[in-house]
């Protein structure tokens, strides 16, 4: 269960810049390649997590930090709930793999805070060879649920504790491995018979059903609101059809 | 009724309005009949899942005017279909829905395969795409481009008029449910198909990936 966000003096966004006197962002022009003013928020990470903050660097204005691996779920916990920070907005969760046989696979966070205006990315570097594990945020950001679950898909990344870590784009049956990943032929393990064939033995009426878009099952967890106006109105229904119902009685 | 009348090619002659009922009558050829209606009224089913859906929706829209056709009501039911119009790249994700949509669809049925990728896979040679739908269901005519323009799809639609208007009802054979192998679920031999999605231009010279 994802916790809720902490209580911000404002989630309206620029109000803590605002607050706090930093002028407003605009379009830069003639940005540095590399350089440049670095996120405010690395210097606030380095004091509070010391060596697990490995190192940062500022790329195209945007604010690179790369973390340790078994500090990253703490970094990204501490970002989202310190006003000081307020990273309320999880943009994507996804992974690098380059061709290079030395360079570190990467697991790649962007964070976005609305309250400062801030954009940060985080990274986590795990060497060739070792296994793609990772600590799931879904319990801090609920939308980390299906980016982690696509990184699972295409790169093959366990994302521990996460809720429900299956497929999302490629069939629950998919079987020649995970696309994105560099040892992955373009055109798919298989001859292009046997891909049609297991994709055809696919069940669509079990997999493609009007089941998966009801709300029913997510009535506990709506909103107070959205409960009582969807109770208003299946009311406002049942009353609907109890006078059809009289009215056929009565003809 | 007067549908041709034409030199010695009069199919249908209107009689002479005498107030006699003995004179109202036509005669014709029944295919001629049958062919006619069906391909002067055959309603689209359109799948449209990239680009080529909205040069789709551009001919259906005012200007060029899929109702001169008979073709204005799209049928979002494949059970009131008459034609699958397949309107861009299908993945391997989304073939069982696509041939699950073509069995639904009642006899006579005709398919259009639009665009370079619905017909071969186009430019995207992956691991995610089906190379040409004629892979998984019968295809009766192919429109090239990438889109086509809408001048092509009603070309295309005017060829399968052309080909609607040559049925002969005796000809029991064109019109049969394929009957997918229950193993393979292919309806056509494994080779013909890896034959069929062979690479080609440039993609043969396609960079590998590295081991």
């Amino acid at each position: 269960m994802t916790r809720p966000l902490p209580s911000y003096p404002s989630t309206r966004p620029g109000s803590a810049r605002e607050a706090a006197g930093e002028p407003a962002p605009i379009t830069p022009h003639h940005v540095a390649h590399r350089g440049g003013a670095e996120n405010p928020s690395v210097a606030a990470l380095r004091e509070r997590f010391g060596a697990a903050i490995v190192r940062a660097h500022v790329m195209w204005g945007e604010t690179t930090v790369i973390v340790a691996a078994d500090a990253i779920h703490d970094v990204i916990a501490f970002l989202r709930d310190e006003p000081a920070h307020a990273y309320n907005y999880l943009v994507d969760v996804t992974a690098v793999e380059y061709r290079d046989a030395e360079q570190p696979m990467e697991l790649v966070w962007h964070l976005r805070s609305l309250p400062w205006q801030r954009f940060l990315r985080l990274k986590v570097e795990i060497p060739k060879g070792e296994p793609l594990v990772a600590p799931s945020i879904t319990d801090l950001y609920a939308s980390a649920d299906w980016l982690e679950r696509e990184c699972f898909d295409m790169f093959g990344v366990t994302f521990t504790g996460h809720p429900d870590l299956r497929r999302i784009l490629m069939w629950d049956t998919y079987r020649e491995g995970h696309p994105l990943r560099k040892d992955f032929p373009l055109r798919g393990r298989f001859s292009r018979s046997e891909q049609l064939t297991q994709a055809l033995s696919i069940d669509t009426v079990g997999r493609y059903s009007m089941t998966e878009l009801t709300i029913a099952e997510a009535f506990d967890d709506l909103p107070a609101d959205m409960r009582e106006r969807l109770a208003e109105r299946r009311a406002a229904e049942l009353a609907r059809s109890m006078r059809t119902l009289d009215a056929g009685d009565d003809a | 009724m007067g549908l041709i009348t034409t030199g010695e090619r009069t199919i249908v002659r209107a009689p002479e309005p005498t107030g006699s009922t003995q004179d109202s009558w036509v005669t014709s050829r029944l295919d001629f009949l049958v062919n006619w209606a069906r391909s002067s009224s055959m309603w689209p089913m359109p799948f449209g899942t990239a680009c080529c859906a909205i040069e789709f929706m551009a001919t259906a829209a005012s200007r060029y005017d899929l109702a001169r056709f008979g073709m204005e009501r799209l049928s979002f039911s494949p059970r009131q279909a008459d034609v699958l119009i397949c309107a861009g790249r299908v993945p391997y994700k989304l073939a069982p829905v696509l041939r699950r949509i073509y069995q639904q669809m009642p006899q006579p049925k005709w398919v259009i395969s639009m665009g370079a990728c619905a017909s071969s896979g186009g430019m995207f040679d992956n691991y995610a795409v089906v190379q040409g739908i004629d892979t998984i269901i019968p295809v009766d005519v192919y429109v090239p481009g990438c889109p086509p323009r809408p001048e092509a799809l009603m070309y295309a639609i005017l060829m399968l008029h052309k080909k609607v208007q040559t049925e002969r009802l005796r000809d029991g054979a064109r019109h049969t449910e394929i009957e997918p192998d229950p193993q393979s679920h292919l309806y056509i031999p494994p080779s013909r198909i890896d034959e069929l999605s062979e690479p080609f231009g440039n993609s043969v010279h396609q960079t590998r990936s590295a081991p």
